[in-house]
Order: structure tokens, then sequence, then C-alpha cells
């Protein structure tokens, strides 16, 4: 297969946009996946698709950085840090930073009034046109912070209606806010529900702010789930996209989180994503201080799997730092600072954001195709059973393209002769920060990262990292550089069936792997 | 007596801000600050002083023993 690099400047745009959306229809439809959610997932392959998701929603969706992992590689969200105040305490958080769950522990988001969020946000959507999203989602709590949140909200949707508003929070006071968020035209929100029982709750939130009154205990849990739950009713009857954010801690709310993905799912939540705690001492948190670990890599995944059946699970949260601008893998925050941005004469442009994003489009779908056409190719027979993890270092574009000593995180596939589905991210990012791989760091972050996978795809290896790889029983593959992932992985798949049937090779499970502690800093 | 916030202590999140009946609280070089002179202790408004009540920082907002005790 040859490498094909589509240029965005060599595309012609289609004549309108009503074309894509016919395609992206019909991509869906004969992807067969069912729209009732259910038990013929694994058919649906990937992340890229719709999924489960019902035409309407997959529609609303699909350009969304968070919500389909395709798209966070075309497009990019961007957070304002508009809303300091919390309402309610939680263990995982540290109030003298930005909140742990939406978050990057130990960072403190540079607080901006309104009017400078919203001249931030028209800078950035000017100068990167792959900017569609914006997100309210803290430090504290953006319906604490209602006038300012709202504020930020009117003024983008003046001028500039095509970016897509978001907003992240506990929902303690979300039953209040209901008619506020759908004047505004919020299509996205996001409630973090940990547990839907007063008992679980109370190892988590030590105490809530709730109409002048400070609740503790129990009590406190019983009144955030009520209200967390009457909020996303309240969303969902007026057709407002909900997402559910729940922090998996083991021992506490790990077994109880099916519960919860059987509540929010029953109330019409469209998505669930089941995140790691993120703990460490020196954090400064509660749950860092007493010693409560996070979970593993495979422990996350069981989860996520036993959730499944039941509604769409997101897989690809990176938990990104909330202050990142650009796609994945760019930062360009260093240029949005809040004194480069007040000194800005800022010109909305409309029509070069649409052109761009029709060039993605296209893109976009030139990686389906491959992947089609791959797996036309593959046959389970007696081996369908068989699963194997791939880890692969991408920079983006559906593509094996980064070198393995670049890779701040992997990306993980699920390869069995249903295609190749995407499962998650193995972040690395504190390996090799100074340009180059010390072996030390290569064993002990990086393969214990992945140690899960069969095998690990990039676009280039050194032989130092490629001898410590085989040694832990990893396959280092570098011959689909710069080939699309999914397609690449069908093959590799199809090829390792034929070793397992002559024999070469036993197919065995691997072990666990760990979960890096922190937030995604990379990107 | 009145309130007072711990600047130390205090992390500027501005919750109890907008909470204090008596527009008592205001920000001050990036931490927040009670004027003694409006502060109430909230009494005649609520069960428990609201400063306390929605601080996330225990023994933050903390009465003034340098004020006698509010009486209304
Ligand atoms: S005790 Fe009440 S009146 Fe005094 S500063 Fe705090 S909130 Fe305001
Ligand atoms: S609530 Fe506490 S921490 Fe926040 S601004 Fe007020 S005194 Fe400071």
């Amino acid at each position: 297969m040859e490498h094909q690099v589509i240029s965005l400047s060599s595309i012609s745009t289609p004549k309108n946009g009503v074309n894509l959306e016919d395609i992206m229809q019909q991509k869906a439809e004969h992807q067969g996946c069912g729209t009732q959610g259910g038990s013929g997932k694994a058919s649906c392959g990937s992340s890229a698709g719709q999924g489960d998701l019902a035409p309407e929603i997959w529609e609303k969706v699909k350009n969304h950085p968070c919500y389909s992992e395709e798209a966070h590689h075309h497009y990019a969200r961007m957070h304002v840090a508009v809303a300091p105040a919390c309402n309610i305490q939680c263990n995982y958080c540290n109030r003298k930073y930005d909140c742990a769950n939406e978050s990057r522990p130990g960072v403190v988001s540079e607080k901006l009034t309104p009017e400078q969020a919203a001249k931030k946000v028209l800078a950035v959507a000017s100068t990167i046109p792959q900017m569609t999203v914006l997100g309210i989602a803290g430090p504290g709590d953006p319906l604490a912070n209602p006038e300012k949140t709202f504020k930020t909200f009117e003024l983008i949707s003046k001028t500039a209606p095509d970016i897509k508003l978001c907003l992240s929070t506990n929902g303690l006071a979300l039953p209040d806010h209901v008619d506020t968020i759908a004047s505004y035209n919020v299509d996205h929100v996001t409630i973090t529900i940990n547990m839907v029982d007063p008992d679980v709750g109370a190892e988590i939130y030590p105490w809530i702010y709730f109409r002048n009154k400070r609740y503790k205990g129990r009590e406190a849990a019983r009144i955030l789930t009520e209200r967390q739950l009457q909020g996303l009713e309240m969303l969902t009857e007026r057709g407002i996209l909900c997402k559910v954010n729940s922090v998996m801690i083991p021992g506490i709310n790990d077994g109880h989180l099916v519960e919860v993905n059987r509540a929010v799912k029953s109330r019409g939540a469209f998505l669930h994503n089941i995140m790691p705690l993120i703990s460490a001492p020196e954090h400064g948190t509660v749950f860092g201080l007493n010693g409560q670990r996070g979970p593993s890599a495979q422990e996350l995944k069981a989860l996520q799997d036993s959730c499944e059946g039941e509604m769409n699970m997101m897989r690809h949260c990176r938990q990104c730092r909330a202050d990142a601008v650009g796609l994945l893998g760019e930062d360009r925050s260093a240029e949005f600072t809040t004194e480069a941005v007040m000194a800005m004469d800022v010109q909305y442009d409309m029509e070069t954001r649409k052109s761009y994003q029709a060039l993605v489009e296209q893109e976009r779908e030139a990686t389906a195709a491959a992947r089609k056409a791959e797996m036309e190719t593959l046959a389970g027979g007696e081996y369908s059973d068989v699963k194997i993890l791939i880890a692969v270092a991408t920079k983006g574009s559906g593509r094996i393209n980064e070198h393995f000593g670049h890779a701040s995180e992997f990306q993980i596939y699920e390869a069995s002769s249903s295609g190749a589905k995407f499962v998650g991210h193995r972040r690395v990012d504190l390996y090799c920060q100074g340009g180059f791989g010390d072996e030390e760091a290569l064993e002990t972050v990086v393969i214990r990262a992945i140690n899960d996978c069969t095998a690990v795809f990039v676009a280039k290896i050194g032989g130092c990292p490629r001898g410590a790889l085989e040694a832990a029983g990893i396959d280092p593959v570098d011959r689909f550089a710069y080939e699309y992932i999914e397609q690449s992985v069908i093959a590799y798949f199809r090829e390792y069936l034929d070793l397992v049937r002559n024999g070469t090779v036993t197919h065995g499970q691997r072990g666990d792997a760990q979960i890096r502690q922190g937030a995604y800093t990379a990107a | 007596m009145t309130y007072k916030i711990v600047a130390s202590q205090c992390t500027g999140c501005s919750a109890c801000e907008p909470e204090c009946p008596n527009q008592a609280i205001s920000e001050k070089n990036g931490t927040f600050i009670i004027d003694p002179a409006k502060c109430t202790e909230c009494i005649g408004y609520f069960d428990e002083p609201q400063c306390v009540a929605v601080c996330p920082v225990d023994d933050t907002c903390v009465l003034d023993a340098a004020y006698p005790r509010y009486s209304a």
C-alpha cells in the first residue's frame, strides 16, 4: 500500500455542505450498527464511527473532539477558566488547583473575566479553524458561577454562532439552570456522577453547599445524587445532549459504577465516560494523602467492558489539561496568553473556517474507505475468539506517524476477527523529555504502560528500545509506517492468526498495564 | 464581632463573595477581604455564616476577636 498523503490545499472543496451530511449518513448506515444500542457492538469496529448512537446524536457529535476519537485529530476544543468557585468538596480535589476531574491536577488556570474569555475564544477560532468547541469546566463549577458562565456564552454566541458550547458540572445547581442552558443553545452538558447511593457518596464528598447551608456526609450525598439525576432528566427532556463522567475509585465506587451506568442510561445520557482516579500524594488531595490508589489499565477496561452492553462508553478521553489550545498533540496556548489576546485585533472569518472543515471531512472519508477495504479480507473462522491489543504511536489523521521515542501516548486498539476497535490510551508523557530516550525510563514507563499489548506500531524506532520491547515480549512494528492505523491493525492481526494457525506463535493472555498518574500534558 | 478572611489560606476562588447577604466581601490583590463595618455574622439572614459555609478551605473565614460580637 502506498502512502497517500492528502494535502489540504490540493483538495477542492465540495460545492455545498449537504453532500457531506449525506455521506456521513450513508457511511453510518453501511457500517451496520444498530441505532438502538445493545450487544452488536463489536461489529461496529471503530471509535471513529457512529457506534450505537442514534443518527441525530451522531450528527451533533461527529465533529466534537471530546466525543469522537477521530474528530479529536481534526478538530480542537478549548476551555476558558471563568468559573473559579465551587459548591461541593470532592476527596479527589485540591481546592488550591483546578478541578482534578476535568483538568490536570496541580495546575492553576489563568482566571479570565467573561469579556477576556470571549476575546480569547474569538482570537483562537480565527487563527485555528479547527477550533469548533468551547467548554467551560472550571476550575470550579460553572453553575456555581452562573453569571460569569452565561455571560461568556452570550458574548461568544453573538459573534461566533458556529462554535459549539459545552458545560461540565457536578450537577448540584443544574436543575436551577436548565432553562438558561437551553436558551443559550448549549447542546452538550457533562455531569460528573460518581455514585447514585448516598452511602457511597459519603466516601467521596465530605460536604456540599446548598441553599445557603452546608450539608455533610450521607445527607450531602443524598441531595447531590437527587439533584444530578433530576438535572439529567430535565436536560434530556429538552433535547440537550448529556454525557456522564465518572471517576473510578477502586474499593469505593468501582463495582457501583455499573449501577450508575444503568441509572444514567435510563435517564437519557448518551455517553458514559469512566475515567481512572488520578491520585498522588503530591496533589495534596484527601485521596492522594490517604493512599487511595487509582485503577490499573485492565481494571479500567474490564469495568468499561462490563458497562458497554448497557450503553456507549467513551474510551478515548485522555483527561487533557483544560488550558490546552489546538489539536491533539500540539499545544498553542503560549500564543494566546491574556496579554497577547488583549492586544490582538480579532477578525472572525466564518467562511475560511467552513472551507477548512469541508476538507477535513474528505480526509475522514478516505480513512473510512481504507478501513472498509481491509475488513473485507478478514475471516475469523476457528479463531473468532482471539483478541490482541496493539499500541500505536500516532500524531493524528488516523495514521501511524509518530516515532517511538517521541510518543507522549499510545493509542490502544483491540484486534479480533470483527475488526479493529479503539479501546483507549496509554500515556507515557514523561518519557523522553529531552528528545531522546533513556533506557531506564523506557523500561519503567513505556513497557509498563503497554505491557498488555502484543505489538507496538511506530513510524520509526531505535535499536535499543527495539531490543527492550522484544525482551518484554512486545513486537515492535515499523513496516506499517505512515499507513492508516485501523487497516494496519487488521493486516497485522491477519498475519498473527496465520502464525497461530501454523504453530509459530502460541496465543496467550498478556499481563496488566499501568495507568500513568497525572493529566495528559502533551495536548 | 465580625468575620475575617485569613489571607494566607484564601485561594481566591470567589465563592464567598456572592453569598454574603451584606455585600461585605470584595477582592483585593487576588484574595478576598471582609469589610468589618458591613459584616453582621449573617445574623438576621441565615443560620450559619455564609462565607464559612461555602469556603473550601477550613478555618479561613474566622471570627475576628478585634471586634465585639455583632448585635442587631
Ligand atoms: S459572616 Fe455573613 S455577613 Fe459576615 S462576611 Fe461572612 S457572609 Fe458576609
Ligand atoms: S471562599 Fe474562602 S478561599 Fe474562596 S475566596 Fe472566599 S475566603 Fe477565599
